[in-house]
């Protein structure tokens, strides 16, 4: 009697290892197939000619002989270096502010510097023209003769890429020692010297982290470059040329793979720095209360007023902009941009396209992310799969949006490949979208179930409460706001990405941040401002709903957290 | 839980591979025409067919050209509508077009039909090359208004003339083609490359430039006369510059895709592209037309623009695409030196 109750109790205890298991293997069968395999593809597709036959490296040889694609790598380190310099010095200088100032209305600041996340991001470049263009409003206080070119690009992207680095900066700032600072204080140290000695250590790898992280956000980035660039080609833009432009798909995976080396090397950097940089607190550290320095914090609000104001006048200057009649003859104002029915792109439907794509991102990905992040973190079994799957999840973050678009056609165009029947639908972009920023929902994901006790999962274990019931019952419900957190920046990512999309949409599926694209293509650039203003508008419309929703789901489940 | 969430996974999946099922015939054309246009040509379609939906895939000519190159082992398309004839000529000596003779097509002027017995594509209407001139901005930078095609090889427009990439635009391949033709290989190469020294930017759409010029990013931009007139009408500062030497031109066309399984249906839209009332809604847009005797002038459209086109060899232009392409490119794109 007993021993059959014991052996059914084993045989249940089976089917839910299997389970697992069967989750696991779904979730690297799901990562190798959705980036791995497509890479690979591409880098195979690299050595090939039109045809299909292995050439070696003949089309890299290709590539090097000719001096006006190689130049383009010489623009892109251009543009990243200037770009990184001054995004990261501006954050840096801004972080600080907000961390150890005595500053007034850091809120209100910090709130208008996510601005541009919700933009995409030929906003800003959209922006440029109006501003600095041969029309713009303040063209005359521009130093260099033309907008369209390096200069133009650079001030787009350091518009898109500060929220980024200011983000990383700012928790770096936030891990100090007060005591160090008050040894510095007994000891009078020049308040100079406490900056270089104690204040430029303790950020030092996030300040590393940053300037990698921007890096390969500006070098790999092809909105900005694609509208303001002019003449001016880098690496991303070649890759549209190449494969749009030409169909010239070999050419395409060759720049490509060229485009993933800068990218791959900041990945390492990375990784290695965030090793160092956990073990850099200590326990016994206190927290700095920043002090009031009347000089220096007016100084710092005037500081940060000002970089406030370049990003209200970018997002400003677009929002004006779609409005306005026939820039610059009519300046009446009207919606007659909005008639987006009359333009290339996709009209309309380009944005309901949009809207329903980020919907079944928000709500499939965070499913999938939430799962998979679950399984490599909480269940015992596979070892070996789930560290795959860890490292499989923090791929997608080196994969440039472009690259992994075009590694899409390669893999899913192919007529032998079963999964080609997506090929051209909303599934794929769904899915494209979701591997392409996978990323950081899953580190959030993460982040979130580390901080739930693993007891839980070993009580229910030793209770015989199957583990899905745990999760559903428990860590689910306790890890709601990271799960709302995954699902909202999926949203507004869907909604603002370009790059990867930018090869997989179809007739019925054109997407609204494409359109921008086509429409400025075309020449319409106050409409295609108008389609971006109105993104814009809808990714805020989303993260305010999840503010209110997140609020009121935090003040009803999360009270364990307040004591 | 676990359970529930794969099949609503798989149901999501399923549901999304599934959206756009059809009742009507699903005609997939490919087009280069403006997007503008495209609303009320598929309307007229398709009510002269209730039976047959138009699926539109739009880029601008060498995109479409490109991409129907691509495609030539494994067609996507089944009819093209509006693609410059230069480009069907190509695809036609690739054997990729469906000869059909459609229904009236003999009511069609000769030169805008192919020559063949069975002809393998139709021409709907012209477009001609001329220079959109912002009145504006030139007055502030100076600029006499170009005469002339040579003209705009002068010093005084350097940096202030935009002109559409050949490799992307139908309108930048037949300017770059018939300056070759008007002025012959050698002269020609050596009057854009002077021309290279002015140009501020290579655009990738044939109405970007004159878009530019109607609000002063640039003062000059070459684009095609429809556009033109149309931003006039708009209220864009700009004039129309007809140079002397002669505008070059390009049909729209028509044509189905060999290999296409719907062949009923795309035989339909050939008969009706030759139509009359095709013909007139042609005419909204452009001056001249296949069929003799519809056009009715367009407003702020030069009357007299059939006696200032050049007498075009298509063949030629067809035959050489991909060399002078080529050429074009090797010389002019990704030099940033022509942005000073």
């Amino acid at each position: 009697m007993s021993a059959t109750l014991s052996l059914a109790a084993k045989r249940g205890f089976d089917t839910e290892t299997w389970l697992q298991r069967l989750i696991v293997a779904a979730g690297v069968l799901f990562l190798l197939l959705a980036l791995l395999v497509p890479l690979l593809t591409m880098l195979v597709k690299s050595l090939q000619n039109g045809a299909g036959e292995y050439i070696g490296l003949s089309n890299f040889i290709a590539y090097f002989s000719n001096p006006a694609l190689t130049e383009s790598i010489l623009n892109s380190l251009n543009i990243a270096v200037w770009t990184t310099l001054i995004v990261v010095s501006t954050a840096f200088v801004f972080a600080y502010a907000l961390t150890r100032s005595g500053m007034v209305g850091k809120k209100g600041f910090r709130l208008l510097t996510m601005l541009p996340l919700f933009a995409p991001s030929l906003l800003p470049a959209l922006s440029m023209i109006y501003l600095f263009g041969n029309q713009g409003i303040l063209k005359d206080w521009l130093p260099v003769d033309s907008i369209y070119g390096p200069v133009g690009i650079v001030m787009g992207l350091s518009f898109w890429a500060f929220p980024h680095a200011l983000m990383i900066l700012i928790t770096a700032f936030s891990n100090s020692d007060a005591r160090l600072y008050e040894a510095a204080k007994s000891m009078k140290t020049p308040s100079w010297r406490v900056f270089l000695t104690v204040t430029l250590p303790s950020v030092r790898y996030g300040l590393i982290n940053t300037i990698f992280v921007i890096f390969t956000l500006t070098i790999t980035d092809f909105g900005v470059a694609k509208v303001i660039g002019g003449q001016y080609n880098v690496l991303a833009t070649d890759i549209y040329k190449q494969v749009v432009g030409q169909q010239n798909f070999q050419m395409g995976a060759v720049v490509s793979v060229i485009l993933l080396l800068p990218a791959l090397v900041s990945f390492i950097v990375e990784r290695r720095v965030q090793r160092h940089q956990s073990s850099q607190l200590s326990a016994r550290a206190v927290p700095l209360q920043p002090n009031k320095a009347p000089l220096r914090d007016a100084l710092l609000t005037l500081f940060c007023t000002l970089v406030c104001g370049f990003l209200l006048l970018v997002v400003g200057m677009a929002i004006y902009a779609s409005f306005i009649t026939f820039w610059p003859y009519n300046m009446a104002l009207s919606f007659n941009n909005y008639r987006f029915d009359m333009m290339d792109g996709g009209g309309w439907a380009s944005y309901f396209n949009s809207l329903q794509m980020s919907a079944w991102a928000a709500v499939i990905g965070t499913a999938v992310v939430f799962l998979v992040a679950y399984m490599s973190e909480k269940i015992k079994p596979m070892p070996t799969a789930r560290k795959l799957l860890q490292l499989l999840a923090m791929l997608p973050m080196a994969v440039p949006g472009i690259v992994l678009g075009l590694a899409y056609i390669f893999f899913f165009n192919q007529p032998n490949n079963p999964l080609n029947l997506m090929y051209g639908t909303m599934a794929i972009l769904v899915l494209n979208t979701l591997v392409h920023f996978y990323t950081v929902c899953h580190l959030t994901a993460v982040t979130s179930l580390k901080q739930i006790d693993n007891e839980f999962e070993a009580v229910s274990a030793s209770l015989k409460v199957p583990f899905y019931t745990t999760l559903r019952r428990v860590t689910l419900p306790l890890a709601l706001p990271s799960v709302l957190d995954i699902s909202v920046y999926l949203f507004v990512n869907a909604m603002t990405t370009v790059s990867a999309v930018v090869f997989l949409y179809s007739a019925e599926t054109t997407l609204a941040s494409v359109a921008v694209l086509h429409m400025d293509e075309a020449g319409d650039t106050a409409p295609a401002a108008a389609m971006a203003v109105l993104l814009m508008l809808t990714s805020l419309a989303a993260k305010t709903l999840h503010w209110l929703i997140s609020h009121q789901i935090l003040q009803r489940t999360q009270r364990w957290r307040q004591r | 839980m676990t359970l529930n969430l794969k099949k609503t996974l798989l149901a999501a999946a399923v549901a999304l591979t599934t959206t756009g099922a059809q009742a009507a015939t699903e005609l997939t054309v490919y087009t280069a025409l403006e997007a503008d246009q495209l609303k009320s040509y598929a309307k007229a379609f398709e009510s002269a067919n209730p039976d047959i939906k138009i699926r539109w895939v739009r880029d601008s000519t060498g995109i479409i050209t490109a991409r129907l190159l691509a495609e030539k082992d494994n067609p996507q398309a089944d009819a093209i509508l509006g693609v410059a004839a230069t480009s069907l000529l190509v695809l036609k000596n690739q054997q990729m077009l469906q000869p059909y003779t459609p229904k009236g097509v003999d009511a069609l002027s000769g030169q805008f039909v192919d020559k063949d017995e069975v002809p393998s594509w139709v021409g709907m209407d012209a477009w001609v090359a001329s220079i959109c001139f912002n009145r504006i901005e030139a007055k502030k930078h100076d600029l006499p208004m170009p005469t002339n095609w040579k003209d705009l090889t002068k010093p005084v427009y350097q940096g202030h003339v935009v002109m559409p990439n050949p490799n992307s635009s139908g309108t930048g391949y037949l300017d770059v083609a018939s300056w070759l033709q008007t002025f012959g290989e050698e002269q020609g190469w050596a009057f854009m490359d002077d021309l290279h020294q002015n140009i501020d930017r290579y655009t990738h759409s044939g109405s970007k430039p004159c878009k530019m010029a109607a609000s002063g990013e640039t003062p000059i931009g070459i684009s095609f006369a429809y556009r033109g007139a149309k931003l006039i009408n708009q209220g864009a500062p700009i004039d129309l510059a007809f140079p002397s030497e002669g505008l070059g031109w390009d049909m729209e066309a028509a044509a189905i895709v060999k290999g296409t399984d719907k062949m009923a249906a795309a035989g339909k839209l050939m008969d009706w592209a030759v139509s009359r009332d095709a013909n007139r809604l042609y005419n909204d847009n452009y001056a001249v037309v296949a069929m003799p005797g519809v056009a009715k002038p367009v407003p702020n459209y030069p009357a007299d623009i059939a006696e200032r086109m050049i007498d075009n060899d298509f063949e030629w232009a067809a035959v050489n695409r991909a060399r002078i392409l080529k050429e074009w490119q090797q010389r002019y794109d990704g030099k940033s030196e022509a942005k000073n």
